[in-house]
């Protein structure tokens, strides 16, 4: 749910405009903030880049390594930028409900479910992890996005329901196949980490020099690898950070990897792959809206989205898959033969696939996996094939899986 | 033989009225990993300041400028297949294309080594 590359519609620059502009948000005027482990990054050579308000490591050894580092072992990412907040008080589970199109009904305790902050006519306005809590809940939003969804969220809750921001806590991600087995030696809890399944989450401590260190670890994340994010307070963040790095599966990532991961897991981007512009369904998210909602309405934009859902939407985000190694990015053209028939909203390189591939909006009738179309880029017209995402299968430790 | 520098990061190599263009170590260290390279085509006319090539790394696209005006005499046909040439070696095996220059004055805007490492050490 984070990171950008560039929102400019132009995505030539100059060689010039790399280090500033390449992970710059252009919707947050002030200069960037630091975030707990600001020294920590730059200590352990992590290349700063301005990203939604806050100064935050791009890459440390190159953006590639720490990509497949990540698929193969464990990669520990600073996601500190994002907003934590907890909501509760009186009727809390009704107004979240009036305020989201989740079903908080059938979630449990240490339940996470991903829901979307929708506006009136039903565009997105953030995507956001909800997690249930002894007395309320834990909300995970963008960074970019923060101010304006806490704006929202009192302008729309009502006031016996409490917003806290924990700009307090920083939050972590480990993420790979070796997470687990890197994460568990360092942490305590009632119940065992292994014993979390994917979108649980669940109180731990970590043994901090001065003693124990509460953390809110949930098995979640970003890059479509098993692997958990770990709420802790930010005065602590530097320690805990030394620990987790200091196991042997363990690798720094920074945001352009993170952007990469995401690209391939098929997750989409606030800002570029969703907009208040869309809605749910042709975004392609409407998984998160489950039957009960979807039959009761009563959420923001609930008219919109369940017109949608019953008459299909007019275009739909799509997976592409490029020929050749030219990468197509954000604003690219895609054409059937010579019509325009879409935008591609990211796109870059693949590691994992050593290929380009991008998601687009195109005209529904041509968002069929398997259908062949154009991308336009710089002139160069680059074959591209319509297929299902993730790019790279999602590899969740499912509940019940082995 | 002489090699010179612009402040958008390329370097060029002249050998009487004839050169070799690339990228500097500074701006693929600052690109990250490359993945393609679009070269120019033999025999296009260039001015200087044209965008001649584009360089894509995981993170961005970006344009090469010609440093001068001439004419190109061919692309590094290893870059195909080995765009990564341009990070282990930009100043080197990594070049990007060779050229002939129609106004070898032009050179004369151009920053020496020693000036181009004191541009770079004030970004």
């Amino acid at each position: 749910m984070v990171p950008s590359l560039r929102a400019e519609s132009t995505f030539v620059s100059d060689l010039n405009d790399i280090p500033a502009n390449d992970f710059e948000d252009p919707e947050v005027p002030s200069g960037p903030l630091e975030l707990p482990l600001d020294a920590w990054h730059r200590a352990r050579g992590g290349r700063m880049v301005d990203f939604a308000g806050y100064a935050m490591p791009v890459q440390y050894e190159g953006i590639i390594a720490e990509h497949v580092w990540t698929r193969t072992s464990a990669g520990l990412f600073d996601v500190s930028h994002m907003g934590q907040l907890y909501i509760s008080g009186e009727g809390v589970e009704a107004a979240l409900e009036a305020a989201l199109p989740i079903d908080l009904s059938t979630l449990p305790l240490g339940g996470v479910r991903y829901s979307l902050l929708l506006d009136e006519t039903g565009g997105i306005l953030d995507d956001l992890m909800v997690t249930r809590w002894g007395t309320g809940f834990y909300l995970v939003v963008n960074g970019a996005t923060k101010w304006d969804d806490i704006a929202h969220l009192r302008e729309i809750l009502p006031d016996a329901v409490t917003i806290n921001h924990l700009d307090d806590s920083a939050l972590l991600a480990l993420q790979g196949p070796k997470a687990a087995e890197a994460l568990a030696p360092l942490v305590r809890g009632e119940q065992a980490l292994e014993d979390l399944s994917f979108m649980r989450g669940a109180a731990f401590t970590f043994a901090g020099k001065l003693g124990d260190v509460d953390a809110w670890i949930s098995r979640s994340g970003y890059t479509g690898e098993d692997g958990f994010e770990i709420s802790i307070p930010a005065g602590k963040a530097a320690e805990i950070a030394d620990q987790i790095a200091a196991q042997p599966q363990v690798r720094l990532v920074g945001l352009g990897a993170r952007d990469s991961l995401r690209l391939e897991a098929g997750l989409p981007l606030y800002g570029h792959d969703m907009t208040a512009d869309n809605e749910p369904v042709e975004a392609g998210l409407a998984f998160g809206i489950n039957k009960r909602r979807r039959a009761e309405g009563g959420f923001p934009g609930a008219e919109r989205v369940i017109e949608a859902l019953m008459e299909g939407p007019a275009r739909r985000r799509i997976g592409l898959s490029i020929e050749g190694r030219m990468a197509a990015r954000e604003g690219a053209v895609v054409l059937l033969g010579d019509n325009p028939v879409g935008t591609v909203t990211s796109g870059g390189f693949s590691p994992s696939l050593e290929r380009p591939i991008a998601m687009a909006y195109v005209e529904s009738a041509h968002a069929a996996p398997g259908t062949s179309l154009f991308i336009d880029v710089r002139g160069r017209k680059l074959s591209a094939t319509v297929v299902p995402m993730p790019f790279v299968p999602h590899r969740y430790h499912r509940k019940g899986a082995a | 033989m002489p090699r010179y520098f612009t402040k958008d990061h390329e370097w060029i190599e002249v050998e009487g009225d004839a050169a070799t263009v690339g990228i500097t170590e500074y701006a693929q260290s600052q690109l990250g990993d490359i993945t393609f390279v679009e070269l120019p085509a033999a025999g296009a006319s260039v001015g200087k300041g044209d965008s001649c090539s584009v360089v894509d790394s995981v993170k961005a696209a970006s344009d090469v400028y010609a440093p001068v005006s001439g004419s190109v005499t061919e692309g590094n046909a290893a870059l195909e297949d080995q765009p990564e040439l341009v990070n282990s070696d930009a100043e080197g095996a990594g070049w990007l294309w060779r050229m002939t220059l129609s106004d070898a004055g032009e050179l004369a805007d151009l920053m020496d080594e020693g000036a181009y490492k004191a541009y770079v050490a004030e970004l």
